[in-house]
Formats: structure tokens, C-alpha cells, sequence
């Protein structure tokens, strides 16, 4: 620790002559004294709880647009929020300034908005005592992790690389879009019940976006791949792979018919299929929504809310997925949180504020997109567990329905009702694939929808995807093996 | 944010030193203070007082780079140059951005601050909002997403051959978004959102009784039929659609070959006769009104539309030159600079054969918000289906839709609007009126 003042019983009029040596460029035991200090000064005030996160970003992402580079946009971003609980009331003060004094203003400012303010100048300030510092950065040896990235020269020459491939594969190619980023996440928690944790987190995707057109027919697909443990996993994307299969599925789409509306069994696509999970019951297992009171199956925990052939999880400890944390947001160990078992409702996701306001156990779920956010249960990792039935088992169960293969967004609303845009689909006659269809929404609600998954197959695979909600917005994984759902509103013309 | 003066100072004795010749910075300081309630009591305040600037320095070749920083100290500074020139070197050759040829064009207004109110206040009209609420029918059981908050924004920009500009602005805005519970009955949910200069100009009142009029309007509701009708879709559900669909007016998006339209496509009849649209970020009614872009060009009301015939495009500095137009004042920078618009004017063009009215239509859908868009639009390739909240509307009586969707084409869509109404109404968006289309397919049961 390296402090020049740091007394062993501090006043408060001391505090505005405190001179503090952290490290500028990296969140190490130095900020101890810094955090422990202005925590005290924090509690000293009448404040419950208080929680400070410290961030750094190393962002960049590269896009090349047919066979060229055409952006190459670095971001570098600091900052830090102070969040503040008095009784349940809480606030939270984000800042650019990392300084002694500007972590001062900002917990002043909190400790003010609660009616707080930090003690007179003759009381002592008490001290906290932060557990020694729980490094997962140094513990993963992720320190290195930039430094081993792809250079801006071989963003530029792997992407050229990828749009060549996808211009070889696609035809009737309108645009060819292919993309980048590289985010790297230094964070640093600390709060008033000794929580001290540092952790690095590296977020890479990359992707393509193909647009194809004929006359006035037109067709658009995505696809994206993520991972958070790899550095050189620009360099290992299979791009040949993924520009064959988004050249074939544009290809097949171009000339398809609109999905015709009406009711239908559907069969999902395993991946990023899981995203009807993600949205008609994952967000509305985070305790954000049962302090809204937003939440159907608020009162469920213990009760059958789904088919008995679905269960579910939701976990940061994949090793390479897109939702990986090795701690979340508040300093908390990732955690794999059996949401349904066997169609029983069996945990929520859990945050500090929502565990103390629902009576729900925190599960390591607090997450936020940066310092400006308070964290909040948030999703990581979320996935239909693989079931007993074949993929052809599937398909033949189904007269006439539809597949949707390709997901593309969705959301849920207040009243639990979701929706999701399917980008490729096909019509399922007599247990077959037939002809490709388009502009299909897949609309309903979410209490309702669960119990029509019947089956689940053995295919499980995951998909990276991105996920907007209270504290931001976020890296997730969605996924599932391919599931029947027995009938859902299918939006179309 | 440094005083304008101190970042330009700072800014140019680092290029001297990196031996950086051209450089330009625009960036904004965002100090705003945000408050929830939930059932009688504060759920959480936010505040926040953070600055970021977008750095493009220009290297020996001309070709550009940038890097976006929130770090505003002196070393801070030096980095994003530092960055950005190592990045210049990947930038475009063809095409490279440069300065704005107006970045130097005096603007008369430079904005005003509207005083923010203090924490206390917001929480307490915020809490006789939902108070308010919560009585003005037994069924709204709470009013589970709402906010009231207040931001000032600085925004400057200044490039290396001496332009310098700021803006200040204040606005608040507050929304309201219920929930029902009824035995027997599906929960719903409506809500309403208003901004203003400022709190004592917001329109509190307002938005709480268009939140209880709508939410109690939805309580009794039926299926509608899957099938074609007569649509009118209100201003904000129009606006939403039209930004969605914006790639239409978006010059880099033409030139990428990322819109329904191309450079060509100017002069065409693309709508029906009876719909005008312009972009006017000066417009009186844009509370947010900035009178310059990311790369200092002053904004302007720019005309997209008129009769139905396309004609004019929202440009950066560099679309315009590309394709010999003005610059309109939409470029958004980055390492590609992108064009976004500002604020919606849509209005009646030629007069109406005949017009309509709610009162007395037959059986129209009004579909009042449109929600999912981001999932629903497919923006490349014109086709759209969306959930909404709405009404069937008989000859004057209202019912609420349980849950629908609407989808179509947008091109189509355009073609087929058979009235706009005269009387236009506020929304984010812009201003706009409520629009009739013929033959939109609703699924509903």
C-alpha cells in the first residue's frame, strides 16, 4: 500500500487535505486506502450501505464494408459510480473523475440526494476494512490479455480476408458488411461490507452483415460470434464457415414467401432460438421485475410454470461464452443458478438492492453496461437444457407449422407479453421442410408460452447476443436445443 | 468538461508536439439528475456528470483517424491523439472526411440553461404523479415504469484551422407507464411521455391524464380479427415507423447501399401525394434543438418530402460533397461519419379528395404505439410486423385491441396513406398529425 496520509484514527476535516498515490493506470491495492477511506466517511454520514465501482475501457471496433476498411474507432473510457442506500431508498452518482476529491464529490453528492452529509469536522472517521484484494485478473493472469489482441493492421487484414470469402459465396450481393470489436473492462469494487475485487474482462465478437437483392426482392442476414477468454480469437474465426452459411440462408431467403398469420406449432432452432427463453421468462426471473411487481411468477417459486420437459439455467462459468464473468458487478463470484427444474420454478436472479428488497439470495447476477449504471439481476449465460427427443422426432410431430432457423430481437413488456422477429423460416408440412418464408413475428405471453414447450431434443448450443435493459446494456449468451412449442401467434401478412 | 478555451489550448500544443497538423474535437459534458418512484416512495435517483470527446486527427497522407475519450485531463487528451493518429493510418483513402466547409459559419444562438431543480422536488412531484395515478382508477395497480429527470448538456466542437463553437441546453422529461390488475382479466398497460425546457414548463398534468385516459381505456378489450383494414396510426406510432424506416433520407446509407432508396431515387413520387415530411432540428417545438452537428455544420429545416415526391436528402459534409449538395447539419462523427435526423415535421401536401374522421369512420384500427421495433423492422428491406397497442374505432366508440400486430411494407405503406389529418401533435419525435392507410394486415386471432 502506498498512502502519504493515511493516520490510523482519521478526522473529518482531515479529509480535504488527504493526498492519495493510487496507481492512474491500473485498479491495485493502492486504491485501498483511497475506497476504505471515503467508505468510512460514507457510513460516518448515516449511510446503510455504500458501494463504489471503478472502470477502464479499452475499446475498439473495426468495420470493413465490401473490400474495404472503413472504420477503425477507438474508445477509452474511465469513470466510476458511487452507489448510496439509506434504509430501502437508494442513489446512485456516476463521474469521470477518478481523483480523491472527485470520488469525494460524487459520494457527497449521493449522501446529499438521502439527505446525508458527511460528518463535522472533529468525528471521526471509522475505518473499513476491505478484504485483501480478490484479484481475478492476476488469478487468470488476464493482465496480458490486451497486449495479446489483434493489432488494428490485422482487424483490418482478417475482416478484407472475411468479406472476400462472404463476395466468393454470396450471390445477388447488394452490401457486405463485416465486423469487429475488442472491448477490455477493467473493474474495481468496493463497499462498506469489505467487498474489495478487481477483475478483467475481455469481450470479443465478430460478424457479418449480408444484404442481398433481385429486382425488388430483397433479403438481409446476420451473424455474430463472441467469446471472453481468448485473445487471439480474432484470428481463429472460421469465417469461411460462417460466410457459407449466411451466403446459403440470404440466398434461400431472397425469393421467399411472407408467413402467412395465424397460429402454428413452430419448431425452434437451437442457438440463438434460446432467445424466446431469454425473453418470455429470463427477465422476468430478475428481481428487477419483482420489485415492479412486472413479474407473473413473482409469487411461483416452488410451482410448476412451464412444461415438465423444460429446465433451465442460467450461469456465468461456461468458459468461453459470451455472458462468462468470473465476478459480477458488485464483487460477487459468478454463480450457475438453476432457474427451472423439470417445469418447477426453482431461483431468480438475484442483485445486492434485489436480494435486499424481494428476500430472494443474490446469485452473482448483478450486472450494468458501465459506471454510469447501478447494477442490477441481470442475465448471463441462459439456456433450455438439453431434453430427451431427436431433432427428427421433433419435426415429425408437427402436420403443418413453421421452423424458424434464425432468430433475429426481441422484447418483453409490462404485462408479459413478448414478441421476436424470425429473420429465416421455413414452412413444416407433414413433419418436412418445404419452402422458405419471411416477415414472421412470433408474438405471446410469457406465462402461457411456457407450458406449450412439449419437447426438447439433444442439441444444445449457444449463441452470443446482446441484451438492453435497466442497467444497460450488456453481453449474454441465449441457448437451447431445437424445441416444439405446440402453438404460438405468428405475426405476418 | 475543461473550459473550451483550455481543451482548444491543450488540445493544440499536444498536436505541436505529436507533430499533428490537423485535428478537430467535438464532444459534450451531460450533467443530469434522474428520480423513480415506487409505490409512495423513491426507488432510486441517479446522478451523473461526465464529459466525452471524439478526437479525428488527419496524419501526413490525409488520411484520418479518430479515438473517442472520457478522460479530459491533460494526459487524457494526449492518448486520444496519440490513438487516433496510430488509427489515421487504416482510415479510408477514398472518401476521407474532412472539415466542414460551414464549421466556421456564425450561428446566432448558442442556447440558454434552464436552473435545475433540487432532488427533493423531483422526488415529490414525482410521487404526486403516481399518487395521482394509482387513484384515477381502481384497476391501475401500480406504475411500474416511470421517471422524472432534468439534464444540461454542453456541446462543443473546434477544429484545428480555428473553429470553435458551444451550445448549452437544460430540458426535463417524465414518463409514466401503468399496470392493471383485474380479476378475470389480462393485465395492460399504457403510458405517456412529455419533455420541456425545463420543470416548471413540463407538462406534468399532461402526461399523468393521457397515462390514466389511455390505460383506462384498454381495460375492457377484445380480440380483433386477423385480416386487411382501414389504418390510422397516431403521430408517435407514424414518427416511429418513418425513423425506423429513415435509411430512405439517409445519404450515407445511399451511398453504402444500405437504404430502399438510391442517389437516383431523388424526384420520385415514393408516397402518396397527400404527405409532406421535413427534418427541422430548429423547429419551435424541438426542446433539444441543436444548432450544430459533430462536425460544426450548423442544422437547418431540411425539406425530405414534398407531395409525396422525394426531395432532399440529410447529409454530413462529406455525402454532400459526394453527391454536390449542401451539407444539412445530421453528420454524426466517428471513424466513419454517419447522418442521423433531428426532428420531424410532417404536414398535409396536396388537399384530400376526401377526408376523414374518427368520429365517424366505419371500422379503422388506430394504432396508437408501436412497440419492438428494433426486432419487427427489417429497415434493408422494407418489410415490417409489429406489435401495438391500439383500438378498433366504430363510429366513434373505442375498444381496445388485446394484442395485435400490424405488418406491411413501407414503400407500400406510403403509397396507400389516403388522409392526413390537419391538427399535429407533439411527440419526441417530431410533429406530425394522424395518418390513414388503406388495406395494412392486422394479426390478431
Amino acid at each position: 500500500m502506498r498512502l502519504s496520509a493515511y493516520p490510523s484514527t482519521l478526522l473529518s476535516k482531515e479529509l480535504p487535505n488527504l493526498q492519495y498515490t493510487s496507481t492512474a493506470d491500473r485498479f491495485d491495492e493502492t486504491w485501498e486506502a483511497t475506497l476504505s477511506t471515503l467508505l468510512g466517511a460514507g457510513r460516518a454520514a448515516g449511510a446503510d450501505f455504500i458501494e463504489f465501482f471503478l472502470e477502464r475501457v479499452n475499446y475498439i471496433s473495426c468495420l470493413a464494408e465490401d473490400d474495404q476498411i472503413t472504420s477503425i474507432a477507438p474508445r477509452l473510457s474511465k469513470g466510476a459510480g458511487v452507489r448510496v442506500f439509506r434504509g430501502k431508498a437508494d442513489c446512485y452518482v456516476s463521474t469521470n473523475d477518478l481523483s480523491f476529491s472527485g470520488l469525494k464529490s460524487a459520494l457527497e453528492k449521493g449522501l446529499a440526494i438521502l439527505g446525508l452529509q458527511l460528518p463535522a469536522p472533529n468525528s471521526y472517521i471509522p475505518e473499513i476494512n476491505l478484504e485483501p484484494l480478490r484479484d481475478y485478473a492476476a488469478l487468470k493472469k488476464k493482465d496480458n490479455w490486451l497486449s495479446e489482441c489483434s493489432s488494428m493492421r490485422e482487424m483490418g487484414e482478417v475482416l478484407l480476408s472475411a468479406n472476400a470469402q462472404l463476395k466468393l459465396e454470396a450471390s445477388h450481393v447488394q452490401s457486405r458488411r463485416a465486423l469487429y470489436f475488442r472491448d477490455c473492462q477493467e473493474v474495481l469494487v468496493a463497499a462498506s461490507d469489505g467487498t474489495f475485487a478487481r477483475d478483467i474482462r475481455l469481450t470479443q465478437s465478430t460478424g457479418y452483415n449480408l444484404l442481398c437483392a433481385e429486382g425488388a426482392h430483397r433479403s438481409s442476414i446476420s451473424q455474430r460470434a463472441g467469446d471472453t477468454s481468448d485473445p487471439g480469437f480474432l484470428r481463429l474465426w472460421d469465417y469461411k464457415s460462417a460466410a457459407a452459411e449466411i451466403a446459403q440462408a440470404a440466398g434461400q431467403m431472397l425469393r421467399a414467401d411472407y408467413v402467412e398469420s395465424g397460429t402454428y406449432p413452430i419448431i425452434m432452432a437451437n442457438e440463438f432460438g434460446g432467445v424466446i427463453f431469454h425473453e418470455a421468462c429470463g427477465h422476468l426471473l430478475e428481481t428487477t421485475q419483482i420489485e415492479r411487481n412486472t413479474s407473473p411468477f413473482s409469487e411461483q417459486k416452488g410451482e410448476k410454470i412451464a412444461h415438465e420437459s423444460l429446465t433451465a439455467w442460467d450461469e456465468g462459468l461456461s468458459s468461453t461464452a459470451f455472458g462468462t464473468i468470473d465476478m459480477d458487478d458488485e464483487g460477487m463470484p459468478a454463480q450457475r443458478t438453476l432457474l427451472i427444474e423439470k417445469g418447477i420454478l426453482k431461483n431468480f436472479l438475484a442483485d445486492r438492492a434485489g436480494s435486499w428488497r424481494t428476500g430472494h439470495p443474490r446469485t452473482g447476477s448483478g450486472r450494468r453496461q458501465n459506471y454510469t449504471f447501478a447494477a442490477a439481476s441481470r442475465m448471463r449465460n441462459t439456456y433450455i437444457a438439453t431434453g430427451d427427443y431427436s431433432v427428427e422426432e421433433l419435426f415429425a410431430s408437427v402436420d403443418k407449422g413453421v421452423y424458424c432457423k434464425r432468430m433475429g430481437g426481441g422484447s418483453v413488456g409490462a404485462t408479459g407479453q413478448f414478441n421476436f422477429s424470425v429473420e429465416e423460416a421455413y414452412l413444416i408440412e407433414n413433419g418436412k421442410m418445404t419452402k422458405p418464408l419471411k416477415g414472421a413475428t412470433l408474438i405471446g405471453e410469457a406465462k402461457e408460452i411456457m407450458n406449450k414447450i412439449s419437447m426438447c431434443s439433444q442439441d444444445l448450443a449457444l449463441a452470443a447476443g446482446f441484451c438492453g435493459s435497466i442497467s444497460g446494456s450488456i453481453y449474454v449468451t441465449v441457448g437451447q436445443p431445437h424445441i416444439k412449442v405446440d402453438s404460438i401467434t405468428v405475426g405476418g401478412r | 468538461m475543461p473550459n473550451i478555451n483550455d481543451l482548444s489550448h491543450h488540445a493544440r500544443s499536444c498536436a505541436t508536439q505529436l507533430g499533428i497538423h490537423k485535428f478537430d474535437i467535438y464532444g459534450s459534458t451531460v450533467d443530469e439528475t434522474s428520480v423513480q418512484v415506487d409505490r409512495g416512495t423513491p426507488k432510486q435517483v441517479k446522478a451523473s456528470n461526465r464529459s466525452t470527446v471524439t478526437v479525428r486527427v488527419w496524419n501526413e497522407h490525409q488520411t484520418m483517424g479518430v479515438t473517442t475519450t472520457t478522460d479530459l485531463e491533460p494526459s487524457g487528451v494526449e492518448l486520444a491523439l496519440k490513438t487516433a493518429y496510430e488509427a489515421s493510418f487504416f482510415g479510408v483513402k477514398e472518401h476521407v472526411p474532412d472539415f466542414s466547409p460551414e464549421a466556421a459559419v456564425p450561428i446566432a444562438d448558442s442556447g440558454t440553461k434552464t436552473p435545475q431543480a433540487n432532488v427533493s422536488e423531483l422526488i415529490t412531484t414525482l410521487l404526486d404523479a403516481e399518487k395521482e395515478l394509482l387513484a384515477a382508477h381502481p384497476a391501475i395497480a401500480g406504475v411500474p415504469y416511470n421517471g422524472l429527470a432534468q439534464r444540461d448538456i454542453d456541446k462543443i466542437y473546434l477544429n484545428s484551422n480555428g473553429a470553435m463553437r458551444t451550445e448549452a441546453r437544460s430540458y426535463a422529461s417524465i414518463y409514466l407507464y401503468t399496470k392493471t390488475e383485474e380479476d378475470g382479466k389480462k393485465p395492460r398497460s399504457a403510458g405517456a411521455f412529455r419533455i420541456s425546457q425545463g420543470l416548471p414548463q413540463l407538462d406534468i398534468d399532461g402526461c399523468l391524464k393521457e397515462t390514466a385516459k389511455k390505460t383506462i381505456s384498454h381495460l375492457n378489450y377484445e380480440k380483433v380479427k386477423s385480416g386487411k383494414y382501414r389504418v390510422v396510426f397516431s403521430p408517435d406510432a407514424f414518427l416511429s415507423l418513418l425513423g425506423a424506416f429513415s435509411n430512405i433520407f439517409n445519404a450515407q446509407n445511399i451511398l453504402d447501399n444500405q437504404s430502399l432508396s438510391t442517389p437516383d431515387s431523388l424526384g420520385q413520387q415514393i408516397a402518396s401525394p397527400l404527405l409532406c415530411v421535413c427534418d427541422d432540428a430548429l423547429h419551435p417545438d424541438n426542446v433539444v434543438a441543436p444548432t450544430f452537428d459533430g462536425e460544426g455544420t450548423p442544422t437547418r429545416r431540411v425539406e425530405l418530402m414534398k407531395n409525396g415526391v422525394l426531395s432532399g436528402f440529410l447529409h454530413s459534409a462529406g455525402t454532400a460533397k459526394r453527391l454536390q449538395q449542401e451539407p444539412t447539419g445530421h453528420a454524426q462523427i466517428g471513424a466513419k461519419v454517419t447522418v442521423g435526423s433531428h426532428f420531424y415535421h410532417v404536414f398535409p401536401g396536396v388537399p384530400a379528395k376526401q377526408e376523414y374522421s374518427l368520429a365517424n369512420a366505419e371500422k379503422v384500427i388506430l394504432v396508437d404505439e408501436l412497440q419492438a421495433l428494433h426486432a419487427g423492422v427489417k429497415a434493408l428491406q422494407g418489410s415490417f410486423s409489429l406489435p401495438f397497442t391500439g383500438w378498433i374505432v366504430e363510429n366513434g366508440k373505442y375498444t381496445s385491441i388485446e394484442s395485435a400486430t400490424v405488418a406491411g411494407d413501407f414503400l407500400k405503406l406510403l403509397q396507400s396513406i389516403i388522409f392526413v389529418e390537419h391538427e399535429s401533435e407533439l411527440t419526441a419525435a417530431g410533429v406530425c398529425p394522424k395518418v390513414w392507410i388503406d388495406d395494412l394486415s392486422i394479426t390478431g386471432e
